[in-house]
């Protein structure tokens, strides 16, 4: 064929290096993915706040589960994941600054920021690994699951007990809170105290419980606890793969090939990543410990 | 749009020293709004019993200011805000129309659920 077009390898699937969204291609699909990903933790999240509502109190709240600090004795409710949310925060920031760095060439301040990022994201972590060993291992305290049995409510109605967790109003063990699912309207009181004889006759027919796992949950419904494990494991997953990034992009960093390659564009879609892990935790910590 | 005709793409536009500084404010500024929000949520959590104000309110004020904090993150530290108009679009269009269609489904489909008693436990 004499009209063959020979194409140049360099500019054949860069459009004459025009690109229609003016972003690499590498860019692009760090949005792409990260488009898709964020629609992946809105099903997560939609999918708790329904459950959280539909067992109403039959649901613990996350200020009454995460109420430890390390190294301080006492109730702290959610003063610890504000600080991991903080910790975040800042590493997002120092990410940010990383990238800026990069845009003016600065090979010192971009090592500077990612090194604080590393450090910012392996604390996350370590936190997390914290909190969810104090959410496995749970309270002295404990709970009982209830047996098999029925129970009355003001209104007449009657509620099984099988699987309900009740959980003891205080350290003497002398009263068992039981919830139910509070009728539209009713939350005044959406527990029943047990005292005395119904309060030993509870204890026989149940089990103890400590801590949470898949099947089990002292705070409340189990299913807390499953969500608690998978949408902060997912998420935790992605910081863990983030750190991952984050050092390998360092030690390229380190070793001068951003440099000779004329810009930091790696800094860039990696920094896209770490803000996107930043920005999922922003919606978790609202909608799993705040809401 | 009319730029990406006029001049070829380049990978990670550079900047100059007194460009940095003016983006290193408004990065540090960005921090200090989204501090001051995580605050004020963390408060309203623990206290809002003591200021009076009904759950309902707070719960909405709490995704109130979490969307004004994704909106900075993604637009800022993210940098959504200053790319290209159809780069917006492709990522914020399909991502708004498909949360908003598992939300339409959590409310319209959720009155069901009163049905899964008898199937679940």
């Amino acid at each position: 064929m004499s009209n063959t077009v020979s194409l140049d390898n360099k500019t054949a699937w860069a459009g004459d290096n025009k690109s229609p969204f003016g972003a690499s291609y590498g860019k692009l699909m760090m949005w792409f993915f990260l488009m898709s990903d964020a629609l992946s933790f809105t099903g997560f999240l939609s999918a708790y706040g329904f459950y959280r509502h539909y067992y109403g109190s039959l649901w613990p709240t996350a200020e009454n589960v995460f109420t430890h600090f390390p190294f301080m004795h006492g109730d702290h409710p959610l003063l610890y994941v504000a600080l991991m949310t903080f910790i975040l925060i800042m590493s997002s920031v120092t990410m940010v600054l990383a990238v800026e760095a990069g845009h003016r060439m600065d090979k010192k301040g971009v090592t500077l920021w990612m090194l604080l990022t590393l450090v910012g994201g392996a604390i996350f972590l370590g936190s997390q690994a914290w909190e969810w060993s104090h959410f496995i291992h749970g309270t002295e305290l404990g709970a009982i699951e209830l047996g098999r049995g029925s129970f009355m409510l003001p209104d007449g109605s009657v509620e099984l007990t099988k699987g309900v967790i009740a959980r003891w109003a205080d350290d003497s063990k002398e009263v068992l809170l039981l919830p139910w699912r509070e009728v539209a309207g009713d939350v005044t009181s959406p527990y029943l105290q047990l005292t005395g004889q119904a309060l030993a006759e509870a204890v026989q027919n149940g089990k103890a419980i400590h801590g949470a796992n898949l099947t089990h949950n002292e705070y409340g419904h189990p299913l807390f606890g499953d969500f608690f494990f998978f949408i902060t494991g997912f998420h935790g997953t992605h910081v863990l793969s983030g750190v991952i990034l984050n050092f390998i992009i360092f030690v390229n960093v380190l070793m001068g090939t951003y440099e000779k390659r004329g810009h930091y564009e790696m800094v860039e879609k990696v920094g896209l990543y770490w803000h996107f892990v930043d920005l999922v935790w922003v919606f978790v910590f609202t909608f799993f410990y705040l809401v | 749009m009319s730029h990406s005709e006029d001049k070829p793409y380049q990978y990670a536009v550079h900047h100059s020293e007194e460009e940095g500084k003016k983006t290193r404010k408004r990065i540090w500024l960005i921090f200090w709004v989204l501090l001051a929000i995580t605050s004020v949520e963390v408060m309203l959590g623990l206290f809002w019993k003591e200021i009076g104000v009904n759950w309902a309110f707070v719960k909405m004020t709490f995704i109130i200011l979490t969307v004004i904090k994704a909106f900075y993150i993604v637009s800022e530290y993210m940098h959504l805000k200053h790319e290209n108009t159809w780069l917006k679009n492709t990522i914020i269009i399909p991502y708004v129309l498909f949360a908003l269609y598992i939300l339409y489904h959590i409310f319209t489909e959720g009155v069901y659920s009163e049905m899964m008693e008898n199937w679940l436990y």
